[in-house]
Protein backbone atom coordinates (compact mmCIF):
# COMPACT_ATOMS: atom_id res chain seq x y z
CA UNK A 1 0.00 0.00 0.00
CA UNK A 2 2.59 2.09 -0.63
CA UNK A 3 0.26 3.77 -2.83
CA UNK A 4 -2.25 5.33 -0.16
CA UNK A 5 -2.17 9.04 -1.21
CA UNK A 6 -3.32 8.04 -4.59
CA UNK A 7 -5.70 5.16 -4.03
CA UNK A 8 -7.31 7.78 -1.16
CA UNK A 9 -7.35 10.54 -3.61
CA UNK A 10 -8.14 9.46 -6.88
CA UNK A 11 -11.02 7.08 -6.84
CA UNK A 12 -13.21 9.76 -5.32
CA UNK A 13 -12.43 11.98 -8.21
CA UNK A 14 -13.15 8.60 -10.42
CA UNK A 15 -16.54 8.30 -8.92
CA UNK A 16 -17.62 12.19 -9.29
CA UNK A 17 -16.63 11.98 -12.77
CA UNK A 18 -18.42 8.90 -14.02
CA UNK A 19 -21.39 10.76 -11.94
CA UNK A 20 -21.16 13.89 -13.25
CA UNK A 21 -20.83 12.45 -16.98
CA UNK A 22 -24.15 10.88 -16.59
CA UNK A 23 -26.06 13.89 -15.30
CA UNK A 24 -24.63 15.96 -18.43
CA UNK A 25 -26.07 13.52 -20.77
CA UNK A 26 -29.15 13.84 -18.83
CA UNK A 27 -28.82 17.83 -18.61
CA UNK A 28 -28.67 17.26 -22.87
CA UNK A 29 -31.54 15.38 -22.97
CA UNK A 30 -33.64 17.47 -20.92
CA UNK A 31 -34.98 20.08 -23.40
CA UNK A 32 -36.96 22.11 -21.32
CA UNK A 33 -34.15 22.51 -18.77
CA UNK A 34 -31.62 23.42 -21.11
CA UNK A 35 -33.74 25.96 -22.98
CA UNK A 36 -34.27 27.53 -20.17
CA UNK A 37 -30.44 27.85 -18.58
CA UNK A 38 -30.05 29.49 -22.17
CA UNK A 39 -32.57 31.26 -23.09
CA UNK A 40 -33.20 33.20 -19.68
CA UNK A 41 -29.80 34.69 -18.94
CA UNK A 42 -29.33 35.41 -22.13
CA UNK A 43 -32.72 37.40 -22.99
CA UNK A 44 -32.14 39.14 -19.39
CA UNK A 45 -29.92 41.82 -20.65
CA UNK A 46 -33.01 43.01 -22.82
CA UNK A 47 -35.81 42.32 -20.42
CA UNK A 48 -34.26 44.29 -17.61
CA UNK A 49 -33.00 47.04 -19.77
CA UNK A 50 -36.08 49.11 -19.05
CA UNK A 51 -36.26 49.21 -15.74
CA UNK A 52 -33.01 50.32 -15.42
CA UNK A 53 -33.23 52.94 -18.00
CA UNK A 54 -35.72 54.37 -15.70
CA UNK A 55 -32.73 54.97 -12.68
CA UNK A 56 -30.36 57.17 -12.68
CA UNK A 57 -27.48 55.09 -12.41
CA UNK A 58 -24.77 56.79 -13.20
CA UNK A 59 -25.49 58.95 -10.23
CA UNK A 60 -24.88 55.93 -8.58
CA UNK A 61 -21.52 55.26 -10.58
CA UNK A 62 -22.53 51.96 -12.03
CA UNK A 63 -23.00 51.70 -16.10
CA UNK A 64 -25.66 50.40 -17.63
CA UNK A 65 -23.73 47.81 -19.02
CA UNK A 66 -22.48 46.52 -15.81
CA UNK A 67 -25.69 46.81 -14.24
CA UNK A 68 -27.09 44.64 -17.27
CA UNK A 69 -24.23 42.07 -16.90
CA UNK A 70 -24.91 41.12 -13.07
CA UNK A 71 -29.02 41.38 -13.76
CA UNK A 72 -27.70 38.48 -16.77
CA UNK A 73 -25.27 36.62 -14.25
CA UNK A 74 -27.35 36.22 -11.13
CA UNK A 75 -29.98 35.31 -13.43
CA UNK A 76 -27.70 32.72 -14.23
CA UNK A 77 -27.14 31.40 -10.78
CA UNK A 78 -30.81 31.32 -10.17
CA UNK A 79 -32.13 29.58 -12.82
CA UNK A 80 -29.04 27.60 -14.36
CA UNK A 81 -27.77 26.50 -11.43
CA UNK A 82 -30.54 27.06 -8.72
CA UNK A 83 -33.67 26.36 -9.73
CA UNK A 84 -32.26 23.45 -12.28
CA UNK A 85 -31.02 22.19 -9.52
CA UNK A 86 -33.52 21.75 -7.29
CA UNK A 87 -35.35 20.61 -10.40
CA UNK A 88 -32.71 17.53 -10.55
CA UNK A 89 -32.03 16.65 -6.72
CA UNK A 90 -36.07 15.93 -6.27
CA UNK A 91 -36.56 14.21 -9.53
CA UNK A 92 -33.37 11.71 -8.45
CA UNK A 93 -35.16 11.25 -5.45
CA UNK A 94 -38.30 10.63 -6.84
CA UNK A 95 -36.33 8.21 -9.18
CA UNK A 96 -34.48 6.48 -6.28
CA UNK A 97 -31.47 6.94 -7.60
CA UNK A 98 -30.08 8.80 -4.93
CA UNK A 99 -31.28 5.98 -2.76
CA UNK A 100 -29.95 3.40 -5.53
CA UNK A 101 -26.35 5.70 -5.32
CA UNK A 102 -26.14 5.42 -1.56
CA UNK A 103 -25.48 1.95 -1.68
CA UNK A 104 -22.42 2.30 -3.55
CA UNK A 105 -18.88 3.46 -3.05
CA UNK A 106 -19.88 7.07 -3.71
CA UNK A 107 -20.03 9.21 -0.66
CA UNK A 108 -23.40 11.42 0.28
CA UNK A 109 -21.39 14.37 -0.59
CA UNK A 110 -19.91 12.99 -3.94
CA UNK A 111 -23.57 12.50 -4.96
CA UNK A 112 -24.53 15.59 -4.28
CA UNK A 113 -21.38 16.93 -5.68
CA UNK A 114 -21.54 14.72 -9.14
CA UNK A 115 -25.13 15.57 -9.14
CA UNK A 116 -24.69 19.59 -9.73
CA UNK A 117 -21.46 19.72 -11.68
CA UNK A 118 -23.12 19.78 -15.07
CA UNK A 119 -25.27 22.99 -13.55
CA UNK A 120 -22.22 24.67 -12.26
CA UNK A 121 -20.46 23.96 -15.44
CA UNK A 122 -22.98 25.12 -17.41
CA UNK A 123 -23.53 27.90 -15.25
CA UNK A 124 -20.05 29.17 -15.53
CA UNK A 125 -19.60 28.60 -18.70
CA UNK A 126 -22.56 31.23 -19.56
CA UNK A 127 -21.57 33.45 -16.92
CA UNK A 128 -17.92 33.98 -19.01
CA UNK A 129 -19.78 34.29 -22.16
CA UNK A 130 -21.81 37.02 -20.72
CA UNK A 131 -18.60 38.40 -19.28
CA UNK A 132 -17.52 38.33 -22.47
CA UNK A 133 -20.42 39.65 -24.51
CA UNK A 134 -21.67 42.63 -21.99
CA UNK A 135 -17.84 43.76 -22.22
CA UNK A 136 -18.03 44.12 -26.49
CA UNK A 137 -21.51 44.59 -27.06
CA UNK A 138 -22.84 46.73 -24.44
CA UNK A 139 -19.38 48.48 -24.25
CA UNK A 140 -19.26 47.70 -20.67
CA UNK A 141 -15.23 47.98 -21.01
CA UNK A 142 -13.05 45.19 -19.42
CA UNK A 143 -13.25 45.08 -15.53
CA UNK A 144 -11.54 46.77 -13.18
CA UNK A 145 -10.66 44.08 -10.31
CA UNK A 146 -11.12 40.97 -12.44
CA UNK A 147 -10.50 38.86 -9.64
CA UNK A 148 -13.57 39.69 -7.52
CA UNK A 149 -15.63 39.05 -10.31
CA UNK A 150 -14.24 35.53 -10.20
CA UNK A 151 -14.51 35.29 -6.73
CA UNK A 152 -18.25 36.23 -6.80
CA UNK A 153 -19.17 33.63 -9.46
CA UNK A 154 -17.35 31.22 -7.49
CA UNK A 155 -19.44 32.26 -4.30
CA UNK A 156 -22.68 32.65 -6.30
CA UNK A 157 -22.19 29.07 -8.06
CA UNK A 158 -20.98 27.17 -5.17
CA UNK A 159 -23.76 28.81 -2.45
CA UNK A 160 -27.12 28.35 -5.48
CA UNK A 161 -25.81 24.45 -5.82
CA UNK A 162 -25.74 24.40 -2.01
CA UNK A 163 -28.85 26.41 -1.44
CA UNK A 164 -30.64 23.86 -4.68
CA UNK A 165 -29.91 21.06 -2.07
CA UNK A 166 -31.12 22.93 0.77
CA UNK A 167 -34.50 23.77 -0.74
CA UNK A 168 -34.95 20.15 -1.99
CA UNK A 169 -34.39 18.78 1.02
CA UNK A 170 -38.05 20.52 2.16
CA UNK A 171 -39.42 20.05 -1.31
CA UNK A 172 -41.88 16.94 -2.16
CA UNK A 173 -42.19 16.53 -6.02
CA UNK A 174 -40.85 17.49 -8.82
CA UNK A 175 -43.86 19.92 -9.26
CA UNK A 176 -43.94 21.47 -5.69
CA UNK A 177 -40.39 22.49 -6.58
CA UNK A 178 -41.78 25.36 -8.71
CA UNK A 179 -43.25 27.13 -5.44
CA UNK A 180 -40.59 26.14 -3.08
CA UNK A 181 -37.78 27.43 -5.39
CA UNK A 182 -39.95 30.82 -5.69
CA UNK A 183 -39.13 32.61 -2.35
CA UNK A 184 -35.33 32.40 -3.01
CA UNK A 185 -35.69 33.78 -7.01
CA UNK A 186 -38.24 36.75 -5.94
CA UNK A 187 -35.84 37.89 -3.21
CA UNK A 188 -32.64 37.56 -4.62
CA UNK A 189 -33.79 39.50 -8.26
CA UNK A 190 -35.78 42.15 -6.29
CA UNK A 191 -33.47 42.31 -2.92
CA UNK A 192 -29.81 40.97 -4.16
CA UNK A 193 -29.11 43.36 -6.79
CA UNK A 194 -30.13 41.27 -9.49
CA UNK A 195 -32.84 43.61 -11.23
CA UNK A 196 -31.61 46.80 -10.02
CA UNK A 197 -28.58 48.01 -7.91
CA UNK A 198 -28.60 47.44 -4.04
CA UNK A 199 -26.92 51.15 -5.01
CA UNK A 200 -30.53 52.30 -5.90
CA UNK A 201 -32.03 51.30 -2.63
CA UNK A 202 -32.38 53.41 0.40
CA UNK A 203 -29.26 53.28 2.57
CA UNK A 204 -30.89 51.51 5.53
CA UNK A 205 -32.76 48.60 3.27
CA UNK A 206 -29.91 48.69 1.47
CA UNK A 207 -27.51 47.58 4.18
CA UNK A 208 -30.41 44.65 4.99
CA UNK A 209 -30.30 43.40 1.57
CA UNK A 210 -26.66 43.21 1.67
CA UNK A 211 -26.73 40.32 3.89
CA UNK A 212 -29.13 38.27 1.75
CA UNK A 213 -27.55 34.51 0.40
CA UNK A 214 -26.74 35.76 -2.90
CA UNK A 215 -26.36 39.45 -2.63
CA UNK A 216 -22.53 39.17 -1.94
CA UNK A 217 -22.15 37.32 -4.69
CA UNK A 218 -23.62 39.70 -6.93
CA UNK A 219 -22.12 42.66 -5.42
CA UNK A 220 -18.91 40.78 -5.84
CA UNK A 221 -19.39 40.42 -9.46
CA UNK A 222 -20.57 43.99 -10.31
CA UNK A 223 -17.35 45.17 -8.13
CA UNK A 224 -15.19 43.71 -10.36
CA UNK A 225 -16.43 45.77 -13.03
CA UNK A 226 -16.91 49.14 -11.00
CA UNK A 227 -14.22 48.54 -9.15
CA UNK A 228 -15.97 50.69 -6.72
CA UNK A 229 -15.73 47.70 -3.46
CA UNK A 230 -12.53 48.65 -0.70
CA UNK A 231 -10.96 45.51 0.87
CA UNK A 232 -12.41 45.83 3.71
CA UNK A 233 -16.30 45.81 1.83
CA UNK A 234 -14.72 43.10 -0.34
CA UNK A 235 -13.71 40.78 2.70
CA UNK A 236 -16.99 41.41 4.02
CA UNK A 237 -19.21 39.76 1.47
CA UNK A 238 -16.60 37.18 0.97
CA UNK A 239 -17.44 36.31 4.95
CA UNK A 240 -21.17 36.64 4.24
CA UNK A 241 -20.84 34.36 1.32
CA UNK A 242 -19.43 31.72 3.12
CA UNK A 243 -21.48 31.81 6.03
CA UNK A 244 -24.24 31.41 3.99
CA UNK A 245 -22.55 28.81 2.33
CA UNK A 246 -21.51 27.31 5.84
CA UNK A 247 -24.78 27.46 6.79
CA UNK A 248 -26.67 26.21 3.92
CA UNK A 249 -23.84 23.43 4.00
CA UNK A 250 -24.56 22.07 7.57
CA UNK A 251 -28.95 22.77 7.02
CA UNK A 252 -28.41 20.26 4.11
CA UNK A 253 -26.35 17.26 5.90
CA UNK A 254 -28.95 17.68 8.59
CA UNK A 255 -31.94 17.70 7.04
CA UNK A 256 -31.50 16.33 3.14
CA UNK A 257 -33.24 14.01 2.30
CA UNK A 258 -32.37 10.90 0.37
CA UNK A 259 -35.78 8.88 -0.58
CA UNK A 260 -39.19 10.09 -1.27
CA UNK A 261 -41.95 10.06 1.58
CA UNK A 262 -43.61 6.98 1.75
CA UNK B 1 -10.19 -16.48 1.40
CA UNK B 2 -10.65 -13.48 3.38
CA UNK B 3 -8.47 -12.61 6.59
CA UNK B 4 -10.72 -10.57 8.47
CA UNK B 5 -11.43 -14.48 10.55
CA UNK B 6 -15.02 -13.89 10.80
CA UNK B 7 -17.18 -17.38 9.90
CA UNK B 8 -20.38 -15.24 9.50
CA UNK B 9 -20.65 -13.14 6.45
CA UNK B 10 -23.38 -11.32 8.63
CA UNK B 11 -24.68 -11.02 12.30
CA UNK B 12 -27.55 -9.32 13.41
CA UNK B 13 -28.08 -9.29 17.15
CA UNK B 14 -31.09 -7.72 18.85
CA UNK B 15 -31.91 -5.56 15.07
CA UNK B 16 -34.80 -3.21 16.10
CA UNK B 17 -35.43 -0.30 13.41
CA UNK B 18 -37.61 2.45 14.34
CA UNK B 19 -39.39 4.81 11.83
CA UNK B 20 -39.55 8.67 12.31
CA UNK B 21 -43.56 8.13 13.23
CA UNK B 22 -42.35 6.00 15.73
CA UNK B 23 -43.75 2.55 14.11
CA UNK B 24 -41.40 0.11 14.88
CA UNK B 25 -41.00 -2.21 12.04
CA UNK B 26 -38.06 -4.21 13.36
CA UNK B 27 -38.60 -5.32 16.59
CA UNK B 28 -35.40 -7.15 17.32
CA UNK B 29 -34.40 -10.20 15.67
CA UNK B 30 -31.29 -12.05 16.00
CA UNK B 31 -30.10 -14.14 12.62
CA UNK B 32 -26.76 -14.79 11.02
CA UNK B 33 -25.58 -15.84 7.20
CA UNK B 34 -22.34 -17.82 7.31
CA UNK B 35 -20.10 -17.19 4.28
CA UNK B 36 -20.97 -18.56 1.36
CA UNK B 37 -24.58 -18.98 2.31
CA UNK B 38 -27.97 -18.43 0.50
CA UNK B 39 -30.56 -16.63 3.39
CA UNK B 40 -33.83 -15.57 2.29
CA UNK B 41 -35.75 -13.26 4.58
CA UNK B 42 -39.19 -14.09 3.79
CA UNK B 43 -42.81 -12.57 5.17
CA UNK B 44 -46.12 -10.74 4.10
CA UNK B 45 -46.00 -7.48 3.08
CA UNK B 46 -44.75 -4.90 6.22
CA UNK B 47 -43.83 -7.87 7.84
CA UNK B 48 -40.00 -5.70 7.81
CA UNK B 49 -37.96 -7.71 5.51
CA UNK B 50 -36.69 -4.51 3.30
CA UNK B 51 -36.73 -2.45 6.97
CA UNK B 52 -34.04 -5.28 8.08
CA UNK B 53 -32.29 -5.90 4.43
CA UNK B 54 -32.15 -1.54 3.97
CA UNK B 55 -30.20 -1.53 8.11
CA UNK B 56 -27.76 -3.81 6.71
CA UNK B 57 -27.07 -2.42 3.00
CA UNK B 58 -26.22 0.65 5.45
CA UNK B 59 -28.60 2.69 4.50
CA UNK B 60 -30.48 3.60 7.90
CA UNK B 61 -28.82 2.85 10.89
CA UNK B 62 -30.62 0.98 13.61
CA UNK B 63 -32.32 1.88 16.38
CA UNK B 64 -31.18 -0.99 18.44
CA UNK B 65 -29.08 -3.79 18.16
CA UNK B 66 -25.61 -4.55 16.17
CA UNK B 67 -25.19 -5.54 12.66
CA UNK B 68 -22.09 -6.79 11.32
CA UNK B 69 -21.36 -6.85 7.89
CA UNK B 70 -17.50 -8.68 6.52
CA UNK B 71 -16.92 -7.47 10.18
CA UNK B 72 -18.28 -3.83 10.15
CA UNK B 73 -20.68 -1.81 10.70
CA UNK B 74 -22.67 -1.24 7.28
CA UNK B 75 -23.28 2.62 8.30
CA UNK B 76 -20.74 3.90 10.06
CA UNK B 77 -18.16 2.16 8.47
CA UNK B 78 -19.13 2.72 5.22
CA UNK B 79 -15.68 2.75 3.61
CA UNK B 80 -14.86 -0.73 4.80
CA UNK B 81 -18.43 -2.22 3.78
CA UNK B 82 -19.29 -0.88 0.32
CA UNK B 83 -16.38 -2.10 -1.95
CA UNK B 84 -17.40 -5.73 -0.77
CA UNK B 85 -21.03 -5.47 -1.26
CA UNK B 86 -23.41 -5.37 -4.22
CA UNK B 87 -27.17 -4.36 -3.64
CA UNK B 88 -30.17 -4.49 -5.56
CA UNK B 89 -33.14 -2.41 -4.08
CA UNK B 90 -36.59 -3.55 -4.32
CA UNK B 91 -37.25 -0.94 -6.95
CA UNK B 92 -34.93 0.45 -9.72
CA UNK B 93 -33.30 3.68 -9.11
CA UNK B 94 -31.49 4.33 -12.52
CA UNK B 95 -32.58 7.97 -14.29
CA UNK B 96 -34.80 6.58 -17.16
CA UNK B 97 -33.33 8.91 -19.46
CA UNK B 98 -30.16 6.89 -19.81
CA UNK B 99 -29.32 3.46 -21.43
CA UNK B 100 -28.64 0.58 -20.45
CA UNK B 101 -24.78 0.92 -21.10
CA UNK B 102 -24.70 4.52 -19.84
CA UNK B 103 -25.99 3.29 -16.50
CA UNK B 104 -23.91 0.64 -16.27
CA UNK B 105 -20.96 3.12 -17.11
CA UNK B 106 -21.79 5.27 -14.76
CA UNK B 107 -22.19 2.24 -12.12
CA UNK B 108 -18.80 1.24 -13.17
CA UNK B 109 -16.99 4.52 -12.25
CA UNK B 110 -18.26 4.31 -9.11
CA UNK B 111 -17.23 0.93 -8.50
CA UNK B 112 -13.32 0.14 -7.38
CA UNK B 113 -12.72 -3.08 -9.64
CA UNK B 114 -15.37 -3.33 -11.85
CA UNK B 115 -15.80 -6.07 -14.21
CA UNK B 116 -16.35 -5.11 -17.77
CA UNK B 117 -19.72 -3.69 -18.15
CA UNK B 118 -20.69 -6.20 -21.19
CA UNK B 119 -19.71 -8.65 -18.66
CA UNK B 120 -22.41 -8.46 -16.50
CA UNK B 121 -24.92 -6.98 -18.95
CA UNK B 122 -24.32 -10.18 -20.72
CA UNK B 123 -24.71 -12.77 -17.48
CA UNK B 124 -28.34 -11.67 -16.60
CA UNK B 125 -29.16 -10.97 -20.36
CA UNK B 126 -29.30 -7.78 -21.67
CA UNK B 127 -26.58 -8.15 -24.55
CA UNK B 128 -28.74 -7.00 -27.13
CA UNK B 129 -30.38 -3.82 -24.82
CA UNK B 130 -27.11 -1.33 -24.39
CA UNK B 131 -28.88 1.11 -26.49
CA UNK B 132 -32.13 1.15 -25.06
CA UNK B 133 -33.27 3.87 -22.76
CA UNK B 134 -34.21 2.36 -18.83
CA UNK B 135 -37.55 3.55 -19.53
CA UNK B 136 -38.36 1.45 -22.10
CA UNK B 137 -36.94 -1.39 -20.63
CA UNK B 138 -39.64 -3.77 -19.58
CA UNK B 139 -39.73 -4.46 -15.99
CA UNK B 140 -38.42 -7.52 -15.90
CA UNK B 141 -35.53 -6.11 -18.10
CA UNK B 142 -34.84 -2.90 -15.00
CA UNK B 143 -34.63 -5.92 -12.35
CA UNK B 144 -31.73 -7.68 -14.36
CA UNK B 145 -30.36 -4.49 -14.74
CA UNK B 146 -30.20 -3.88 -11.07
CA UNK B 147 -28.91 -7.28 -10.65
CA UNK B 148 -26.16 -6.86 -13.27
CA UNK B 149 -25.18 -3.32 -11.22
CA UNK B 150 -25.41 -4.81 -8.10
CA UNK B 151 -22.58 -7.75 -9.87
CA UNK B 152 -20.29 -5.01 -11.25
CA UNK B 153 -17.57 -4.95 -8.02
CA UNK B 154 -17.65 -8.95 -7.29
CA UNK B 155 -19.00 -8.36 -4.24
CA UNK B 156 -18.45 -10.77 -1.38
CA UNK B 157 -22.10 -10.19 0.19
CA UNK B 158 -25.01 -9.39 -2.23
CA UNK B 159 -27.79 -8.10 -0.69
CA UNK B 160 -30.94 -8.62 -3.04
CA UNK B 161 -34.40 -7.25 -2.02
CA UNK B 162 -36.97 -9.25 -4.23
CA UNK B 163 -34.51 -9.90 -7.20
CA UNK B 164 -37.73 -11.48 -9.21
CA UNK B 165 -40.66 -9.91 -9.26
CA UNK B 166 -41.41 -8.47 -12.38
CA UNK B 167 -39.82 -11.69 -14.03
CA UNK B 168 -42.12 -14.20 -16.10
CA UNK B 169 -40.87 -18.00 -15.25
CA UNK B 170 -38.12 -18.11 -17.26
CA UNK B 171 -36.60 -15.17 -16.08
CA UNK B 172 -37.02 -16.31 -12.73
CA UNK B 173 -35.42 -19.74 -13.14
CA UNK B 174 -32.38 -17.20 -14.93
CA UNK B 175 -31.63 -15.77 -11.85
CA UNK B 176 -32.06 -18.85 -9.74
CA UNK B 177 -29.59 -20.74 -11.70
CA UNK B 178 -27.14 -17.24 -11.45
CA UNK B 179 -27.48 -16.80 -7.85
CA UNK B 180 -26.89 -20.23 -7.21
CA UNK B 181 -23.80 -20.35 -9.36
CA UNK B 182 -23.11 -17.30 -7.29
CA UNK B 183 -23.03 -18.85 -4.23
CA UNK B 184 -21.26 -21.86 -5.20
CA UNK B 185 -18.10 -19.65 -6.56
CA UNK B 186 -18.41 -18.21 -2.51
CA UNK B 187 -20.54 -15.02 -2.64
CA UNK B 188 -22.79 -14.53 0.24
CA UNK B 189 -26.62 -13.72 -0.33
CA UNK B 190 -29.01 -12.50 1.48
CA UNK B 191 -32.11 -11.69 -0.16
CA UNK B 192 -35.63 -10.94 0.18
CA UNK B 193 -38.64 -12.31 -1.31
CA UNK B 194 -42.30 -13.36 -1.41
CA UNK B 195 -41.93 -16.62 -3.70
CA UNK B 196 -41.87 -19.22 -1.53
CA UNK B 197 -40.75 -21.78 -4.34
CA UNK B 198 -38.11 -19.34 -4.44
CA UNK B 199 -36.97 -19.69 -1.26
CA UNK B 200 -37.64 -23.52 -0.68
CA UNK B 201 -35.80 -23.76 -4.00
CA UNK B 202 -33.18 -21.20 -3.46
CA UNK B 203 -32.29 -20.78 0.27
CA UNK B 204 -29.88 -22.45 2.34
CA UNK B 205 -31.63 -21.21 5.34
CA UNK B 206 -34.10 -18.49 5.98
CA UNK B 207 -36.09 -16.92 7.95
CA UNK B 208 -39.52 -16.09 7.83
CA UNK B 209 -40.75 -12.52 9.57
CA UNK B 210 -44.02 -11.50 10.82
CA UNK B 211 -44.94 -7.76 12.41
CA UNK B 212 -40.88 -7.30 12.86
CA UNK B 213 -40.18 -10.51 14.65
CA UNK B 214 -38.48 -13.88 13.43
CA UNK B 215 -41.38 -16.28 13.40
CA UNK B 216 -39.18 -19.43 11.87
CA UNK B 217 -35.58 -19.90 11.42
CA UNK B 218 -33.59 -22.49 10.34
CA UNK B 219 -33.09 -24.48 6.76
CA UNK B 220 -36.50 -24.88 4.74
CA UNK B 221 -36.30 -28.54 5.99
CA UNK B 222 -35.91 -27.43 9.85
CA UNK B 223 -38.50 -24.66 8.94
CA UNK B 224 -41.51 -27.02 7.64
CA UNK B 225 -40.72 -30.17 9.62
CA UNK B 226 -43.82 -29.98 12.05
CA UNK B 227 -46.01 -28.66 10.19
CA UNK B 228 -48.89 -30.21 8.90
CA UNK B 229 -49.67 -31.72 5.56
CA UNK B 230 -52.96 -31.78 3.98
CA UNK B 231 -55.12 -34.48 2.70
CA UNK B 232 -58.16 -32.88 0.60
CA UNK B 233 -61.14 -34.25 -1.36
CA UNK B 234 -64.53 -34.47 -2.39
CA UNK B 235 -67.07 -35.99 -0.01
CA UNK B 236 -69.34 -38.40 -2.21
CA UNK B 237 -72.59 -37.69 -2.53
CA UNK B 238 -75.14 -38.97 0.31
CA UNK B 239 -72.10 -39.02 2.51
CA UNK B 240 -70.99 -36.79 5.90
CA UNK B 241 -68.08 -35.86 7.98
CA UNK B 242 -69.09 -37.97 10.06
CA UNK B 243 -69.28 -41.10 7.97
CA UNK B 244 -65.38 -41.15 8.01
CA UNK B 245 -63.78 -42.48 11.21
CA UNK B 246 -63.04 -40.73 13.86
CA UNK B 247 -60.50 -38.13 12.82
CA UNK B 248 -58.57 -38.18 15.42
CA UNK B 249 -57.68 -41.55 15.52
CA UNK B 250 -56.45 -41.22 11.91
CA UNK B 251 -53.70 -38.65 13.33
CA UNK B 252 -55.86 -35.41 11.73
CA UNK B 253 -54.95 -32.33 13.93
CA UNK B 254 -57.12 -30.36 11.67
CA UNK B 255 -60.22 -30.10 9.49
CA UNK B 256 -62.24 -27.97 7.69
CA UNK B 257 -65.56 -28.93 5.86
CA UNK B 258 -67.78 -26.47 3.78
CA UNK B 259 -69.99 -29.58 3.29
CA UNK B 260 -68.68 -31.14 0.04
CA UNK B 261 -64.86 -30.36 -0.32
CA UNK B 262 -63.04 -32.30 3.26
CA UNK B 263 -59.40 -30.71 4.18
CA UNK B 264 -57.50 -32.55 6.79
CA UNK B 265 -54.34 -31.55 8.12
CA UNK B 266 -52.67 -34.00 10.02
CA UNK B 267 -48.71 -34.51 11.20
CA UNK B 268 -48.87 -38.28 10.08
CA UNK B 269 -49.29 -38.20 6.56
CA UNK B 270 -49.30 -41.87 5.25
CA UNK B 271 -51.32 -42.82 8.39
CA UNK B 272 -54.09 -40.58 7.69
CA UNK B 273 -53.62 -41.28 3.82
CA UNK B 274 -54.10 -45.04 3.88
CA UNK B 275 -57.01 -44.67 6.65
CA UNK B 276 -58.73 -42.01 4.27
CA UNK B 277 -57.98 -44.24 1.62
CA UNK B 278 -58.63 -47.93 2.81
CA UNK B 279 -62.33 -46.50 4.42
CA UNK B 280 -62.84 -45.04 0.73
CA UNK B 281 -61.85 -48.73 -1.18
CA UNK B 282 -64.62 -50.53 1.99
CA UNK B 283 -67.10 -48.16 1.47
CA UNK B 284 -67.06 -48.41 -2.35
CA UNK B 285 -66.58 -44.64 -3.17
CA UNK B 286 -64.77 -42.78 -5.25
CA UNK B 287 -62.97 -39.40 -3.55
CA UNK B 288 -63.13 -37.00 -6.52
CA UNK B 289 -60.40 -33.85 -6.71
CA UNK B 290 -58.00 -36.28 -3.93
CA UNK B 291 -55.04 -34.00 -2.93
CA UNK B 292 -52.50 -35.20 -0.83
CA UNK B 293 -49.27 -32.94 -0.11
CA UNK B 294 -46.72 -32.82 1.98
CA UNK B 295 -45.95 -30.29 4.73
CA UNK B 296 -44.49 -27.12 2.99
CA UNK B 297 -42.60 -24.06 3.04
CA UNK B 298 -46.11 -22.44 2.01
CA UNK B 299 -47.90 -24.31 4.71
CA UNK B 300 -45.54 -22.78 7.33
CA UNK B 301 -45.41 -19.75 6.07
CA UNK B 302 -49.41 -19.29 6.28
CA UNK B 303 -49.35 -20.79 9.41
CA UNK B 304 -47.66 -17.86 10.42
CA UNK B 305 -49.59 -15.58 8.56
CA UNK B 306 -52.88 -16.45 9.93
CA UNK B 307 -51.87 -17.33 13.55
CA UNK B 308 -48.82 -15.12 14.13
CA UNK B 309 -45.97 -17.66 16.22
CA UNK B 310 -45.84 -21.30 16.46
CA UNK B 311 -45.67 -22.33 19.58
CA UNK B 312 -41.86 -22.89 19.70
CA UNK B 313 -40.41 -26.48 19.11
CA UNK B 314 -43.80 -28.09 18.78
CA UNK B 315 -45.30 -28.43 14.93
CA UNK B 316 -49.30 -28.04 16.03
CA UNK B 317 -50.71 -25.22 15.34
CA UNK B 318 -52.25 -22.98 17.32
CA UNK B 319 -55.63 -23.61 18.89
CA UNK B 320 -57.58 -20.85 18.12
CA UNK B 321 -57.26 -21.65 14.38
CA UNK B 322 -58.83 -25.42 14.89
CA UNK B 323 -62.40 -23.28 15.72
CA UNK B 324 -62.17 -21.32 13.16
Amino acid sequence: MNTLTTTVRTPAVRRLRALARAELTLLGRNRGVVLTALMVPLSVPFSVRPALDGLDLEKHGVSVGAAMLTAAIGFSFLFAVYTALVNTYVARREELVLKRLRTGEISDTGILTGTALPALTLGLAQALVLCAGCAVLLHAGAPRAPYLTLLGLLAGLVLSAALAALTASFTPTVESGQVTALPLVLVSMTGSGIMFPTEAMPERLASVCELLPLSPAVRLVRAGWTGQLSAYEALGAAATALAWTVVAVFAVRRWFRWEPRR
Amino acid sequence: MNTDGHEHAIEVTGLRRVYGGGFEAVRGITFSVARGEIFALLGTNGAGKTSTVEVLEGLAAPAGGRIRVLGHDPFHERDAVRPRTGVMLQEGGFPAELTVAETARMWAGCTTGARPEHEVLELVGLTGKHGVRVKQLSGGERRRLDLALALLGDPEVLFLDEPTSGLDAEGRRDTWTLVRRLRDAGTTVLLTTHYLEEAEGLADRLAILHEGRIAAYGTPAEVTAGRPSRISFELPDGYFLGDLPPLAALGVCGHENDGKVVRLRTLELQRTATAVLVWAERAGVELRGLDVRPASLEEAFLGIARTGFPPPGRGREQGGEEAA
